[in-house]
């Protein structure tokens, strides 16, 4: 109760400090719309050009990046916070953080109200409507309930990635902007047919890291489509079993970033 | 202090010119020595610079081959590929995102410091930002480049004269980004933060300087609006057209004339807006 009490008072501080800068707050949301905006139109415009790319045509693929980028925004709000470790970690504030009697990584997302970001979920759920309106989905019982379950394992798998990036800063106090390479990056590479990639390039970051099951592979169902690269139907179910344990795997990493954290001193 | 000049107040009146050009070499070479320092934050945005280029590169040359003659926009796969690698190393060169100095140091109250100095303000900071871009050329230009050139078929420029000309419009890509960069950061003087006009400014130019895809896939009359009445083009579009001789050498060289206009243009801009900040710039901080 005292602790729920803490993050309130955590919040309502984040919210005073946003309702101090309301041009800024403003703008900020205007431009994180503009932000999903602009990934929706690359698409478009890459997409327009020809009636269909690697097999894919620009409704299939505005299914494939609208579920990428509504797990993604949901993630982005809820755990993107963590991406400022590495300010927090170099700065100092990461000591400030540790010494209060509330859990770290609650806090971290405690820091930075998100409500600025809302915008872009519903864009991005808007996006996702459209497409699936757009493509005349043969609606099953399974489909539909694939269709709610794969933007919550999507944003469960990028939380995971976003943690596991952010816990970099632990061990690599200078690891800049490297983190974005697989939550921006993959975001990116999550939002289009696998087909388009090939070669090493795309078995490291479909498979090994996972990012054809965040948005191709249960499209792939939606549409009714087998996999041009040969995986079976069912690969459309793994994204849960693929999201969990990420997050594991996070938390894991997360813990062992904590214990053995360093002060940058003074 | 309201003109654009380097010169240092001096007793005797001789060789001004030479000793404002100490001065700015001096800042240059102290902007490139900062940025050396950051050696491992280097290593980790080279990275992140070759993943995103990986996927860049893969899209176009899908949507590329995709296209009945094989090309995007005019561009074949070569001049694709090309086009991606460089703009991924530009974009670390002009500094496109991120740079926040100047309206931190107006936040915080520092720019007093700034303005008490014998060097215009504009000045010193372009001559720390060139240095800054001169490092960025051989740590983080070079690693996309080569990892370009290592996984995917790249262009070769066919006319000697591209590789001078593709020089002069890096150089003039940094000047007109810095510009740019300047005026959103200089918005602090007005707002208090500048986090608002640094949002729109990352908004708009990724998508308008050709890195998300190039500007020649829009409308052609688009096109032309962006590339004449905009800056943005003139940040990466433009360079990567420049060597990868999208156009004759005739609208080749045009288009670093347009880049040209713009430095100068913006660089004016900068030193008016500076003017008038200092007129009514109240320092905060104590």
């Amino acid at each position: 109760m005292g602790e729920l009490r803490a993050y309130r008072a955590l919040l309502g501080a984040q919210f005073r400090s946003v309702a101090s800068y309301r041009v800024s707050f403003l703008a900020e949301m205007a431009a994180n719309l503009g932000t999903t905006a602009l990934d929706i139109a690359t698409v478009v415009v890459l997409f327009a050009t020809a009636r269909a790319v690697a097999g894919f045509t620009l409704r299939e693929a505005l299914l494939i990046a609208g579920l990428s980028s509504l797990g993604f925004a949901l993630a982005d709000m809820l755990i993107g916070n963590v991406d400022h470790l590495k300010v927090y970690v170099r700065a100092g504030t990461m000591d400030v953080v540790l010494v209060r009697p509330l859990g770290a990584l609650a806090q971290l997302l405690c820091m930075d109200l998100p409500i600025r970001k809302i915008s872009r979920g519903l864009l991005s759920l808007a996006v996702l409507v459209a497409a699936v309106r757009l493509n005349h989905i043969d609606w099953t019982l399974t489909r539909a309930v694939l269709l709610v379950v794969t933007p919550l394992a999507g944003l469960v798998f990028f939380g995971a990635i976003f943690v596991l990036s952010a816990s970099l800063a632990f061990w690599w106090v200078d690891s800049g902007e490297i983190g974005s390479a697989f939550t921006y990056g993959g975001r990116d590479f999550s939002s289009y047919p696998m087909p388009i990639f090939a070669g090493w390039f795309r078995t490291l970051f479909a498979y090994a890291l996972g990012f054809a099951f965040v948005a191709y592979q249960p499209a792939l169902i939606l549409l009714g489509r087998t996999d041009p690269l040969g995986l079976p139907a069912w690969a459309g179910f793994l994204s849960p079993l693929v999201a969990l344990p990420a997050a594991a795997l996070a938390a894991l990493v997360w813990r062992a970033g904590i214990r053995q954290y360093r002060s940058t001193g003074s | 202090m309201d003109r654009l000049d380097a010169r240092v107040p001096l007793i005797s009146e001789d060789q001004q010119l030479r000793r404002s050009l100490v001065t700015f070499r001096a800042i240059v070479r102290s902007g490139f020595r900062r940025w050396s320092t950051y050696r491992q934050a280097t290593a980790a945005g080279a990275f992140t610079n070759v993943v995103f280029g990986f996927v860049r590169c893969y899209v176009l040359l899908a949507v590329a081959a995709a296209a009945a003659d094989g090309k995007a926009a005019g561009y074949d796969a070569e001049q694709l590929a090309t086009y991606v690698w460089i703009g991924q190393g530009m974009l670390s060169v002009i500094a496109i995102w991120g740079w926040t100095d100047l309206a931190d140091r107006i936040r915080t109250g520092d720019i007093a410091a700034d303005l008490l100095r014998p060097v215009h303000p504009v000045v010193s900071y372009l001559a720390a930002d060139l240095g800054r871009a001169g490092f960025a050329v051989l740590t983080r230009f070079l690693p996309p480049l080569i990892a370009g050139l290592i996984f995917f078929p790249m262009y070769e420029p066919r006319r000697w004269t591209t590789y001078p000309l593709f020089a002069l419009s890096m150089l003039l890509a940094v000047v007109v980004c810095f510009g740019c960069r300047f005026l959103v950061n200089a918005s602090a003087y007005w707002a208090g933060d500048a986090r608002g006009a640094l949002f729109f400014w990352t908004l708009a130019s990724g998508v308008l300087a050709g890195l998300y895809f190039p500007l020649r896939l829009l409308p052609d009359g688009v096109t032309a609006l962006l590339y004449l009445a905009t800056p943005f083009p003139s940040l990466l579009q433009v360079p990567s057209d420049v060597l990868v001789e999208r156009d004759g050498p005739a609208v080749q060289a045009g288009l670093v004339g347009v880049q040209a206009v713009w430095a100068a243009a913006l660089l004016m801009v900068c030193a008016a807006v500076q003017r008038r900040a200092e007129r009514r710039l109240v320092v905060q901080g104590g």
